[in-house]
């Protein structure tokens, strides 16, 4: 370990450190930050959700957004899989299917970012797959 | 190294989840992430104490805070098959709400935690305690840093008593008083004394902090010595206290290899360091004079007072002596300001309070609120009432020092004074809940006995005064008390109150007199109908088989340890009174409803 000799060192490790516990510290107050989960189960998986998440996790980390990156289980949306849930503070989820990376990006500038909705939204019902396949 | 974690899965490890194989859980929860290549995404985090000991072990993923209670080493498994592979949580290791019979998601929305307010415990279950890294990221070291580079001793000192901390060791003295007064007594060595015996039973507060945020202790006893200008802090802790003792050590040689202890403290003038002594686990030790001598390799034993440790105490110097919490709160006074402290709790006791739920009580564990939280909101809320939904009978604050407080001080806002008030007393912080079925003579007798123990002796009142307490107590519950024992148990805590040397004797009475207080009944039922209300003691109790309801099954007769119960198969059974030991396995085999408790 290299001595602190200076307040100046100590602000450095502070700094260095924060960084990776920012995830743990974020997930303390997550409902003020943006929430997205990103469904993971056999079929997300299988459609390249984990690359999705890996790239929101990195990309979202690099514009310095505060946001919470979570996986869950199926959402029931199989058939537009890789699927996202994102949910801003204050706001109702919005769920959007078809999500590769190219599309992450855009849901993070413009959705997260402004505001602005993107294409691939799916109407947020929790009923049966059967009635959203229709 | 510089590994991304997208999740991490803080395991509790504290003293009472690693007794329920909590380390074995870790080791497991890796071993599975290994097998699926995900060491390098997911991260295992051994934690300090959550609280919530009840459900231990704990179990806390995040970034999406699911908090899993009672987790044994075969769950690793499914948690790293099912959460962190498939992003499904496992149902059956959430927290069930005892009351909705709800399914909890996550920890904000317990009960448990929902009252809560962390300050001391801050760092609890959320850094992992062995790396100092982590406290440095949660503004570790930051306060001591902005006392030694940007203030004087003393403005240090003001803000501390601007922010009306008071000690939590029990008495409740001003800290920053305390500090200034040290700091103004003339002596060319002083010492900062951390207390950490914790001696009442039932009491964990202190260790949780010191296994769960051991630097936070470090800093401000280095703040400390700045302000009182002394190089060198000693930590008293009983040596049953091994992982805390353990994390300790890792703190304190973490902080030197960094340079936070040592010599020239971040490039300053600063020097100061701290070394360990062990107690043998006295009560008496926890006193502060006593606990001198003991350091300084006497026997444990008090000391009258003045001269106070602040002039003269560890080595004849002046000795800043400080509880464990106290000590905890100070960093985040320094880097939150006196005025953000000030403006949490009550008039005259600022901040929060850390509390240790035990006894009858569905939530047993540790807690931390702000001064002025009311008995009920402790109990029912956090605590979530009472357990197999018996009836709140008392809950007994301040250790053996402290009193029982009943029913009508439910909504009593909990502070030091109102406390003292109530026939109480702060002490350290634990809290025994009881019900319906505790006897409270016994419950007197029971603190009376452990005093009886833990005194050192030195003083006629304490050594003699509190073993005849104890004396007419036993009688009482023996079904050998008379009335004028009542006189003379009031009297006689009068006189030990008035007399004693130290903190020990001059409170030790108070179970007594507050028992007397609130369960006067209970007393007399005792004493004039050879009664104990609550069942518990023994010698007033008779077993009895009704013979109209026995039909001879011999099932108690042959599960008797002793062989009191006699009779012939198929006619009613007797029970032999000089024999019966009053087990009550007979009740237990008893099919029929034929056994009673007379
Ligand atoms: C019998 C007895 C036992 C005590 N035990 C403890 C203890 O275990 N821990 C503690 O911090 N203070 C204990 N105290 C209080 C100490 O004497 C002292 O007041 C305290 O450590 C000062 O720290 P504070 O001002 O931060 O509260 C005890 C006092 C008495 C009379």
């Amino acid at each position: 370990m290299n001595k602190i000799k200076s307040l100046d060192d100590l602000r450095k490790i502070k700094a260095d450190v924060e960084g990776k516990m920012k995830l743990r510290e974020h997930s303390e107050n997550a409902e003020n930050l943006v929430q997205i989960k990103v469904a993971m189960a056999t079929c997300g998986i299988a459609s390249g959700a984990k690359t999705v998440m890996d790239f929101l996790v990195s990309d979202l980390d690099k514009r310095n957004i505060p946001a919470v990156v979570t996986q869950t289980g199926c959402m029931g949306y199989c058939y537009a899989e890789p699927t996202i849930e994102v949910t801003k503070p204050g706001e109702e989820p919005i769920v959007f299917g078809y999500v590769d990376t190219k599309k992450a990006e855009e849901i993070i500038t413009k959705y997260i970012l402004t505001g602005e909705l993107v294409d691939g939204i799916i109407p947020v019902n929790y009923e049966k797959i059967e009635d959203k396949k229709n | 190294m510089d590994t991304k974690y997208k999740m991490y899965l803080l395991v509790c490890g504290g003293t009472g989840c690693r007794s329920s194989q909590s380390n074995v859980l870790e080791e497991r929860l890796r071993k599975h992430l290994k097998e699926n290549k995900l060491e390098n995404e997911v991260q295992v985090i051994t934690t300090g104490c959550f609280g919530f000991c009840e459900k231990g072990p704990i179990v806390k993923v995040q970034p999406d805070n699911t908090f899993y209670t009672q987790v044994t080493p075969e769950d690793a498994e499914e948690i790293i098959k099912e959460h962190v592979i498939k992003g499904r949580q496992v149902q059956r290791l959430l927290y069930k709400d005892p009351d909705k019979k709800e399914i909890v998601h996550d920890s904000k929305h317990m009960g448990f935690y929902r009252k809560q307010l962390r300050i001391a415990l801050r760092n609890c279950g959320f850094i992992n305690p062995e790396n100092i890294n982590e406290y440095i990221a949660r503004d570790g070291y930051a306060a001591v840093a902005k006392c030694i580079t940007e203030m004087t001793p003393q403005q240090v000192i003001e803000e501390m008593k601007k922010s009306g901390l008071r000690g939590r060791g029990g008495a409740g003295f001003p800290t920053g008083m305390k500090w200034e007064i040290t700091s103004k007594s003339p002596g060319d060595q002083k010492y900062v004394v951390c207390n950490a015996d914790e001696g009442d039973p039932g009491a964990f507060m202190d260790r949780s902090i010191l296994e769960g945020d051991p630097h936070s202790v470090v800093e401000a006893m280095a703040i400390c010595g700045y302000c009182i200008g002394a190089d060198k802090g000693l930590i008293y802790i009983r040596a049953e206290y091994p992982l805390a003792i353990k994390r300790l050590k890792i703190a304190i040689q973490q902080a030197q290899e960094i340079g936070l202890l040592g010599k020239g403290i971040l490039g300053t003038k600063f020097n100061f360091d701290i070394e360990i002594r062990y107690g043998a686990g006295a009560f008496v030790c926890g006193e502060e004079t006593a606990l001198i001598r003991s350091m300084e390799g006497g026997r444990g034993e008090s000391t009258l007072k003045p001269p106070f440790p602040s002039v003269s105490g560890y080595l004849g110097k002046p000795t800043n002596v400080n509880n464990v919490e106290t000590f905890a709160n100070v960093p985040v006074i320094i880097n939150k300001g006196a005025d953000w402290f000030n403006k949490i709790g009550t008039e005259k006791s600022k901040g929060t309070k850390v509390f240790a739920l035990a006894g009858k009580i569905n939530n047993v564990g540790l807690i931390e609120v702000p001064m002025g939280t009311t008995l009920r909101e402790v109990i029912f809320e956090i605590g979530g009432g009472i357990k197999d939904g018996k009836k709140f009978k008392a809950v007994q604050t301040g250790g053996p020092s402290g009193g029982c407080l009943t029913e009508k001080h439910l909504d009593l806002p909990i502070d030091f004074d109102n406390l003292v008030k109530a026939g109480s007393m702060m002490g350290s912080g634990g809290m025994v809940v009881m019900d319906e079925d505790d006897c409270m003579v016994s419950i007197a007798k029971f603190y009376l006995d452990f005093t009886v123990e833990e005194s050192c002796g030195k003083c006629a009142p304490c050594r003699v005064g509190n073993k005849r307490l104890y004396e007419i107590l036993d009688r009482i519950t023996h079904g050998n008390g008379k009335m004028e024992d009542i006189d003379l148990l009031r009297n006689l805590s009068k006189v030990i109150k008035d007399t004693a040397l130290c903190g020990l004797g001059q409170t030790s009475p108070n179970p007594v007199l507050s028992t007397l207080e609130g369960f006067y009944d209970e007393y007399v039922a005792h004493i004039k109908e050879h009664r104990c209300p609550s069942g518990r003691c023994k010698d007033l109790m008779k077993y009895e088989i009704n013979p109209e309801n026995c039909v001879g099954c011999t099932a108690c007769a042959r599960n008797c340890p002793v062989n009191a119960i006699t009779g012939e198969r198929k006619a009613p059974h007797t029970i032999n009174q000089e024999l019966c030991i009053k087990c009550g396995a007979c009740i237990e085999k008893c099919k029929f409803n034929a056994i009673f408790i007379r």
